[in-house]
């Protein structure tokens, strides 16, 4: 392979791993802090058909994401108002909104099927993108890439040093302990699902502004199911995450190419692929139970409620 | 510490609390006066309403009538934060560390002001270096065992400079000699001027400690006084209402073995667990043996090994009633004539929704009760009044759930069901943990009874106390490692105390001998 094809093919797969890696990086926060939301694939199809709406309405592409992290919030709001506030089931909850997001997005979506507008445009960095090969490989991705590892090194630091941080954790572990010695656990919570809402917002939204510039139903395909499984074979942590994404994204790619190089396998055990290899190999890495019990929020899916 | 503040002036006053639960009146017109550099107990059973009155205290729950005065002010204590900010520090019971936390994090959290992450590892050493509470401050929780994880609520609680210090039961997690050095702290805490508000049901304690106390029966107080001028008996008749019970107890010659553990390891995946190491024990018929220690040092894998919840690889290394049992599955340790009650009486003894007669049904593997695959519940629930009438069960019939129950009830009817279903072997797990002194000396007197009839009992217990009282032998489990188990005539509090700390590797040796000869 000759880096003529070669950059065209990591520039895909680092397309096809970003909003993957943003819907997971927003559920590792709000898992983190001891909720399982998963209604992933729902706030991801009405981000991704929200900022499809503004942006096509308006033309203003930053508007169009800006209306997708608010969906997204805003889905993530009706979450959080039932499991934080009215102590409903978390799992069940979760589905419901995947369901609902699902139905949403394609009522709302349906006159908007069939049309197109320009896509995000990559950035031209001076100088860095003139770079012969480094230039084109590393220095010619959009905003929204740049800004998915500027956000990996966020959690990091956040979890591995701020204050903050180390309360989400805190609460993640043991709520009950933590509004013992004072803090505003339901309050906290709140925050964190509508972190991860936003970030699915905005995944959903790359997918339907960046990737493929167009609404198509139920475009996800099952992408917001693959972010919820990352989070949790990569033991909660973000480097691991973005690796899982990457490693997806990858696969993704290659089928591809395999598909269009006639590979003699049924396109359909292609398409598996991805998600496949994505589990089988986080499994692997991850598989010592010592590694996963100590990261593991232990309060995760449970109630809480603070007497008081 | 606080030399501005005249001395007539109590610490923390509280003037008529009453706290009303849905089911319960927790405290009813609750009077207590602390005064500065004073150790207070507040004495009372469980269940007295001690645990809520010291959460008003430390704004965890807000009361329903009633004042609060600290330093002669009136205030309201609106959460945790506020009572740390007016300088109340608590140390709870179960304690409120992060586990996969460092003990810096862990102090971190409970702190108000950010300190940078260097010097509050500095800060933590000083201060426990100067009230004889070495913790490192690296460490995390989980590897840590449970004295020393009260050491770093302690510390956490004195680098907020208190000046009232709430501790809720401290003891029950520490070897009798740890006892004596945290008491050791405390009074020097006392000294510096700080108020200590101690809680606790035992005795001896108050009686060693205090300088005053306030009595909580039911809710109510029932008396103020200086413990140091009371008896153990005037006490008891304040806390509940009559005099202290005692147990009976006869010599008696213990038969053949009934239950044998022959090296038994047994390694642990979970990082919070306990590796059991060469667990070796013999318990006859007519024989009561405890196993004394502080909890999290392998009793939990112990009882579940025993249980047959976790079998063992080889099935030589248990045997019930002569026969390997080390890979049977509980249901068929049950067949051999084991009976096993367990420490958590709500989701492993019983089952909470279920009502007391199908919950007696559930360990019984005698015909009469299943036909065919249905439930006979005629027989079902004759069994069940059967128990509840032996045992002296409190509830509203055989068709009241389980968990309707209170901890003392439900004890008696679990440990009543088991005694009725004629075991050989019987492994009872912190018997009267949580439970009322009434209730708790039924449950006793009911184990003595079955080792009378020949029964082999095994008692896994926290409270020395009571293992005193009731066992022929002791022995005790640190770091999952097993001593031999001494004849409790041959023995004393500070010899078992040490050994709970781990040292019994040395003397080991001369004391399996002696147990040798004694059952010779």
């Amino acid at each position: 392979m000759n880096t003529a094809q070669f950059i065209p093919i990591f520039a895909s797969v680092v397309a096809a791993a970003t909003p993957l890696a943003y819907a997971a990086f927003g559920e590792l926060v709000t898992e983190r802090a001891g909720i399982l939301n998963l209604g992933v694939e729902g706030m991801m199809l009405v981000g991704a058909i929200a900022g499809f709406a503004v942006a096509s309405q308006t033309g203003s592409l930053s508007l169009g994401f800006a209306a997708a992290i608010l969906a997204g919030i805003l889905l993530s709001l009706i979450f959080a108002v039932l499991t934080l506030t009215l102590q409903t089931n978390q799992v069940a909850t979760g589905l419901a909104l995947t369901l609902f997001g699902v139905g949403l997005s394609a009522f709302v979506g349906r006159s908007y099927v069939g049309m197109s507008l320009n896509g995000l445009p990559k950035l031209d960095i001076p100088v860095l993108g003139d770079i012969p090969f480094v230039g084109p490989l590393l220095f010619h991705f959009d905003i929204v890439v740049y800004g998915s590892l500027a956000l990996l090194f966020a959690l990091q630091w956040f979890f591995g040093r701020s204050y903050w941080g180390l309360v989400v954790r805190a609460i993640g572990e043991s709520p009950a302990s933590a509004h013992a010695i004072g803090y505003p656990v339901i309050r906290i919570r709140y925050l964190s699902i509508l972190f991860g809402g936003a970030m699915s917002g905005l995944a959903g939204a790359y997918l339907s502004l960046a990737i493929t510039p167009m609404w198509v139903e139920g475009m996800t395909a099952g992408r917001g199911w693959i972010a919820l499984a990352l989070v949790v074979f990569a033991t909660w942590k973000p480097m691991r995450v973005l690796l899982g994404a990457y490693l997806f994204g990858g696969v993704t790619i290659l089928q591809f190419y395999g598909q269009g190089m006639g590979v003699h396998v049924p396109s359909e055990i292609l398409s598996m692929l991805p998600y496949v290899v994505t589990i089988f190999v986080l499994v692997l890495i991850s598989r010592n139970p010592k590694t996963i019990l100590l990261n593991q929020p232990m309060s995760l899916g449970q109630s809480f409620y603070p007497h008081s | 510490m606080n030399t501005s503040i005249p001395v007539t002036h109590p610490r923390l006053e509280l003037r008529g609390i009453t706290k009303i639960y849905p089911s319960v009146i927790a405290n009813e017109n609750v009077d207590l006066i602390v005064r500065p550099g004073e150790i207070h107990a507040v004495l009372g059973e469980n269940g007295a309403g001690k645990s809520t009155l010291m959460k008003i205290i430390y704004g965890v729950t807000k009361p329903d009538a009633g004042e609060m005065l600290w330093e002669n002010r009136e205030v309201t204590i609106e959460s945790p934060a506020a009572a740390r900010r007016m300088g109340i520090g608590m140390v709870f019971q179960h304690f409120s560390l992060f586990e996969t936390l460092t003990v810096a994090e862990n102090i971190s959290l409970a702190l108000d002001t950010a300190i940078p992450p260097a010097e509050l590892a500095k800060r933590i050493s000083e201060v426990s270096m100067e009230y004889g509470l070495p913790v490192d401050p690296h460490r995390l929780v989980h590897s840590m065992s449970v004295g020393e994880r009260q050491r770093v609520e302690i510390v956490r609680c004195l680098l907020n400079d208190p000046r009232l210090l709430i501790m809720d039961e401290p003891t029950s997690v520490l070897t009798p000699q740890a006892v004596l050095k945290l008491f050791d702290t405390l009074r020097r805490l006392a000294s510096e001027g700080c108020s200590i508000l101690y809680i606790s049901h035992k005795l001896d304690e108050i009686q060693a400690l205090c300088d005053s106390a306030t009595i909580l029966r039911s809710g109510r107080v029932t008396g103020t006084t200086s413990p140091k001028q009371e008896t153990r008996e005037s006490l008891a008749q304040m806390m509940i209402g009559r005099e202290l019970p005692e147990c009976q107890m006869d010599a008696s010659t213990p038969g053949e073995t009934r239950l044998l553990i022959n090296h038994l390891s047994l390694s642990t995946i979970d990082p919070f667990g306990t590796t059991l190491k060469d667990i070796n024990l013999e318990v006859r018929g007519g024989e009561m043996v405890g196993i004394a220690g502080i909890s999290g040092n392998g009793q939990k894998e112990l009882l579940a090994a025993l249980s047959g919840e976790q079998p063992a690889m080889q099935d030589d290394v248990t045997q019930i009633c002569g026969v390997a049992a080390g890979k049977l599955n509980p249901a068929q340790r049950r067949k051999l004539g084991l009976r096993f009650v367990p420490e958590e009486r709500l989701g492993r003894g019983a089952v909470p929704a279920l009502s007391l007669a199908l919950n007696a049904m559930l360990t019984n593997n005698d015909s009469s009760m299943v036909r065919h695959g249905l439930i006979s519940y005629q027989a079902v629930r004759s069994f069940a009044r059967d128990v509840i009438d032996k045992f002296n069960v409190k509830c509203g019939g055989d068709k009241a759930l389980a968990g309707s129950l209170s901890g003392g009830n439900l004890q008696k009817f679990i440990v009543g069901r088991e005694i009725m279903l004629a075991p050989k072997v019987m492994i009872v797990a912190q018997p009267t943990w949580g439970v009322d002194v009434g209730a708790a000396q039924l449950i006793r007197q009911a184990l003595i009874e079955l080792r009378n009839q020949g029964v082999a009992v095994l008692v896994v217990s926290e409270e020395l106390e009571e293992l005193f009282m009731i066992c022929d032998r002791i022995a005790v489990i640190a770091d999952g490692r097993l001593s031999p188990a001494v004849p409790t005539a041959q023995t004393s509090v500070e010899q078992i105390g040490l050994w709970m700390s781990g040292e019994f590797k040395h003397d080991a040796e001369s004391s399996q001998n002696e147990s040798e000869v004694a059952h010779a």
